[in-house]
């Protein structure tokens, strides 16, 4: 389903990485390692569509993501380094506003679910300014479960700044989508079981 | 389930309950059009200190003049539409800043990037957003300070429906540098070196137009030339922004 192929990534001066490439069908789980500044990102990035590889391609059942455009990212869901919530705005009112535009199905009764789901009971109507670094990660990934219909999860350090009862409960999640078919890519400097049938080590920089 | 119309400002987001259905839905784009203005109005009526600024700015610039000139009427009168065109420039360019930054920090930005629609109407909903809360209040405001300037009331009328012409282009065509410096240091003034000399069309037009009424001459033909600018900078402006947005996100 998604292919990769001899990726090549150079930041500034300096190549990151080189002849990158990996296969994944419905189900399969990529774990992503290296250390600080050896192209997590930014290779989760190239998967994305944000970032223009400088060689090799990537495939989404057989056509490169650059031509699919909006029909890929709609297959799509991304979770980055940032949460991509506004400070300014509720926990369910981002939540409404992010899944709206990724024409999730999303209710103000569906979001609290998620939200209490998350462990952010009686924070859904504050802004999330006033929550906590973990808190404001919860919110972003509340968004999870609203996204099975994407069938490509690709989360840079899902965990950061989770206490171990909410990691958990995301690994729990995750599990679920890989069981429904889904592919899952993360990077993660945390130790998370993850079982998958397929599973994937990819290690970046040596 | 969910109690109407209860909580205060949080209902604006309600309609945004958009039901899937199986078939592809044709709405989809006008949804997510009225999702992003709706999502930065309300972001702006949050902070509404920033959108007070630009206005003051305004003000401040305007009635500077008239302090400074002194009370030489038939000058003011002269100088009038100029003056309040080129305030209306800088406040929309002071404003432009924030356009994309804030989203941009907070990453909610790659995620409008990543939605599957096309990035050019998201850009388009932004910069309509964006325009109503820093231009339209420039508009109803200029008549007020046109005022100061002795501007009869068929002047302050073509001057008022110049800067409503007018002041979306210079949103628009200000939407292509905001997303080209994103990101970069010294923005703000590389944006105004970048912005200002492609609004100079719009000034003279614009000025133009209240000018040519005062001198008893008809304000159709500079109406037209703003009106299909604005025409030109709707259909071109949004695709260059998102080509630009794109790159800078790299």
């Amino acid at each position: 389903m998604l292919l990769a192929n001899g990726l090549e990534c150079v930041r500034g001066e300096r190549r990151l990485f080189r002849d990158v490439g990996f296969e994944l069908d419905p189900g399969a789980l990529l774990h992503v390692q290296g250390r600080n500044g050896s192209g997590k990102t930014s290779l989760l990035r190239m998967i994305c569509g944000l970032l223009a590889p400088a060689a090799g391609d990537i495939q989404w059942n057989g056509t490169d993501i650059r031509t699919l455009a909006e029909s890929y990212r709609g297959e799509l869901f991304y979770l980055g380094h940032q949460n991509a919530i506004k400070d300014d705005l509720t926990a369910t009112e981002n939540l409404l506003v992010s899944e709206t535009l990724a024409e999730a199905p999303v209710t103000r009764a569906s979001a609290r679910d998620s939200l209490d789901r998350l462990g952010l009971k009686g924070y859904e109507d504050l802004p999330t300014r006033v929550l906590s670094q973990g808190q404001k990660r919860r919110v972003a990934l509340a968004r999870l479960l609203f996204r099975e219909r994407s069938r490509l999860w690709v989360l840079d350090e899902p965990f950061v700044a989770l206490d171990p009862h909410a990691v958990r409960e995301v690994a729990g999640i995750i599990a679920d989508q890989l069981g429904g078919g889904g592919i899952v890519i993360y990077t993660t400097h945390q130790d998370v079981d993850l079982a998958a049938h397929q599973r994937i080590e990819l290690r970046l920089g040596k | 389930m969910q109690p109407p119309l209860l909580e205060k400002e949080g209902n604006l987001l309600l309609p945004f309950r958009a039901p899937r259905t199986a078939q592809m839905n044709a709405s989809a784009p006008i949804a997510a059009f009225a999702c992003v203005v709706r999502r930065d109005l309300l972001l702006a009526m949050r902070r509404r200190s920033d959108v007070a600024t630009t206005l003051f700015f305004f003000v401040i610039v305007v009635s500077l003049f008239p302090l400074g000139v002194g009370p030489e009427m038939n000058l003011l009168r002269t100088m009038a539409p100029g003056v309040v065109w080129v305030a209306a420039l800088l406040a929309s360019m002071l404003a432009l800043n924030r356009l994309f930054s804030g989203d941009y920090a907070d990453g909610t930005l790659e995620q409008l990037v990543l939605a599957p629609h096309p990035l050019g109407l998201l850009v388009g909903a932004k910069v309509a957003a964006h325009w109503l809360v820093t231009g339209l209040p420039l508009v109803l405001l200029a008549p007020l300070l046109g005022l100061a300037f002795d501007l009869n009331a068929k002047s302050l009328g073509i001057l008022m429906l110049s800067l409503l012409l007018g002041t979306p282009t210079l949103g628009l065509i200000g939407a292509i540098g905001a997303a080209l410096t994103l990101g970069l240091r010294g923005a703000g003034v590389l944006l105004s070196l970048l912005v200002l000399p492609l609004y100079i069309p719009v000034l003279i037009f614009g000025a133009g137009a209240v000018e040519a009424v005062a001198a008893g001459l008809g304000a159709g033909a500079h109406l037209s030339v703003l009106g299909a600018l604005l025409v030109l900078a709707v259909f071109f402006a949004p695709w260059a922004a998102a080509l630009a947005l794109r790159i800078s996100l790299e």
